[in-house]
């Protein structure tokens, strides 16, 4: 599958395409198969996201996994400070990066 | 230290309402990301993984108290309540909001910071020694010609767009604290016949193509060191390369026309510069060299430190220096706890080194390249004081310049143009090689660490170091051995193929217990290596 990514304009967070606003968390992303290049044009267009771009993910039951290591850390936080991370509280959230 | 005059802070003010009207613009919608970015990259502040990113200038690594209180604020109203000190003898933050950005930028003004010239083609902050000042083995204080660099770099109009980033580091001393020959310029201030001058070295760098600088010129006498610095830039200026971005360091143009071509070239601009005038009167370097005299020493008995307690005179023997006054010393308190993230501090942690140094050290802190930070003159009476407070608050660690004081780049981590993780292979680096007593045993061995080709953790220069790579989307590691960023500088070499993450720990410890099995009497790991060659520890490594 293929989700979109970018940073949020005003607070630089990393966000996710969640079919119709932008999402801190890339369980709410979506496919967007062949159409993420015109939802890039039309976002970044609008200022509402920054940097934006589409990249493979694998689809899990827990939601979209990004298939490269750079994104599933953007997704979480620093592995060495899971402490700011979005889900502090998951013990397992370490080995979902990695 | 260095106070702004007028012009100083009336330039960093206006600087600051100038950006506080962009951000305002950007976020309204007025002005595009390709019309702003280059905007809030000439203000410090970079889009990275997770936030925008606030690198801001310490200049020469020198800060005082009041300013290191203002960087610990920062981090805790703007931030996530730390902050990390730099291979630039910088800070950086990482979890900025844009919105708030204006705001950090007034409250540096406030205290005499800025984050101007933290990026883009142009001249970066000068770096220099940390022990400057202190330090007794240095022929003058280099602080003085780092601020008057500073000064003459900052806005130079005509090499505010050089066709790469520039680089500059002084020193004074022959022993290098601050991998000068690893910069575009690196001055050694010199006396001669005892007349000041310096040393020039141009061409060093590391990054994909790493270069150990020549020297350019034996001596330029300090009246003309403005003028020829400004002769080098030009000649870079006018040939450097601007149709490739990784040909167009200054390292590149030396390289390609060789080191006599250029000489010759900066010889010819120097006879026309020098007509310009730019050299300043030596009343105007006095007034800057006043701001850098030396504090109000008192005369106190050189009498020896109580060593009976054995954790603090371990830390004594590692992390403190010689001072050139009798009865002080100089203090390198180390940012590597065993399981911490090399370079980072919290608030609480600034804060407390900010009142160290107003207490105990005449108001003065250095960031070192190495990601530490210096207390440059304490009173040895106040030593054990200055060492219970550093203890208590988890700065205590007595590692300096041993395997577990390991320069980190952010890494995949934090760094959107990383390529690997480097934090959790330093911390499972200093895990593993722990134990104090094997440290020692050890000794000296600086280890390094980049996340990616662009050398940000001078693995380069790492008597070990390591470079991660992505190899198919998979996080690896190559290994180096032989580098160094002191006098005697060299290029690490690559042993062979890379290893996982736990493979390249392993790899570090089976090439030091090689040194520890074939090293003779008062060999440091790199005197080895140089003596043995590469061949002994790639048996060592691969086995």
């Amino acid at each position: 599958m293929k989700i979109l990514t970018g940073n949020d304009l005003k607070s630089g967070a990393v966000t996710w395409w969640a079919g119709s606003y932008w999402s801190l968390h890339v369980e709410d992303a979506v496919d967007v198969g062949e159409g993420g290049e015109a939802i890039l044009a039309r976002e970044m267009g609008a200022r509402r996201v920054n940097a934006a771009y589409v990249i493979d993910a694998v689809s899990t039951a827990e939601g979209p996994r990004p298939a490269h290591i750079k994104d599933r850390i953007r997704a979480l936080g620093p592995t060495v400070r899971l402490d700011l991370s979005l889900k502090p509280a998951d013990p397992q959230v370490g080995a979902w990066v990695i | 230290m260095y106070q702004y005059d007028k012009y100083d802070q009336a330039l960093v003010d206006a600087r600051v309402a100038d950006f506080r009207d962009q951000v305002a613009r950007r976020i309204a919608g007025e002005i595009s990301e390709d019309q702003f970015k280059p905007l809030r990259l000439m203000n410090g502040l970079y889009l990275q993984l997770h936030a925008y990113m606030l690198r801001v200038a310490i200049p020469y690594g020198t800060l005082n108290s009041t300013q290191m209180h203002m960087l610990a604020h920062i981090a805790r109203k703007y931030d996530r309540d730390y902050a990390h000190f730099t291979t630039r003898q910088n800070i950086q933050y990482n979890w900025i909001k844009l919105e708030d950005a204006p705001d950090i930028l007034a409250d540096l003004a406030s205290v005499e910071m800025h984050a101007i010239q933290t990026s883009g083609n142009c001249i970066r902050n000068i770096s220099s020694d940390q022990f400057a000042g202190a330090a007794a083995d240095e022929v003058t204080d280099p602080r003085p010609w780092a601020e008057f660099l500073r000064q003459w770099s900052t806005f130079h109009p005509e090499f505010s767009y050089l066709p790469r980033k520039f680089k500059i580091a002084v020193i004074a001393s022959k022993e290098d604290r601050a991998a000068m020959r690893l910069h575009d310029i690196g001055l050694e201030l010199v006396k001669k016949d005892g007349v000041l001058g310096a040393r020039v070295f141009v061409g060093g760098g590391m990054g994909r193509t790493p270069m150990i600088a020549p020297e350019i010129n034996p001596f330029v006498t300090a009246d003309d060191l403005l003028s020829y610095l400004e002769a080098c830039l030009r000649v870079y200026n006018r040939y450097g390369r601007r149709d490739n971005i990784y040909k167009a360091r200054i390292k590149i143009l030396i390289h390609e026309i060789g080191a006599d071509a250029y000489r010759a070239q900066v010889e010819e601009e120097f006879k026309h510069v020098k007509t310009l005038g730019i050299d300043p009167p030596a009343a105007e370097f006095e007034r800057i060299a006043s701001y850098f005299a030396p504090p109000a020493f008192k005369s106190a008995p050189d009498d020896g430190l109580d060593l009976s307690d054995s954790t603090f005179a371990a830390w004594v023997k590692q992390n403190t220096f010689a001072h050139k006054q009798p009865g002080y010393i100089g203090v390198t308190i180390s940012l590597k706890p065993i399981d911490g993230i090399p370079g980072d501090a919290s608030s609480a942690q600034i804060d407390v080194m900010a009142e160290l140094a107003k207490q105990y050290s005449f108001d003065e802190l250095r960031v070192t390249h190495a990601q530490n930070i210096v207390l440059p003159h304490v009173a040895k009476r106040d030593l054990k004081a200055v060492y219970d407070v550093l203890a208590a608050n988890g700065l205590g660690t007595a590692n300096l310049d041993q395997i577990t004081d390991i320069i980190a780049c952010p890494g995949l981590d934090y760094c959107s143009l990383a390529n690997a993780r480097s934090i959790p292979v330093a911390q499972k680096i200093a895990q593993r090689f722990a134990d104090a007593e094997r440290q020692a045993d050890i000794g000296e061995l600086k280890l390094k660490i980049s996340g990616c080709i662009n050398a940000c953790g001078h693995h380069h220069a790492g008597h070990i170091g390591i470079l991660g790579v992505d190899r198919k989307g998979v996080e690896n590691y190559q290994l180096t051995l032989g580098g160094s960023g002191a006098e005697d500088a060299s290029i690490g070499k690559i042993t062979g193929p890379g290893f996982d993450e736990d493979g390249i720990v392993d790899a570090v410890e089976r090439a030091v217990e090689k040194y520890l099995s074939v090293r003779t009497d008062g060999e440091r790991f790199l005197d080895t290596y140089r003596r043995v060659g590469m061949e002994p520890f790639k048996e060592a490594v691969y086995g």
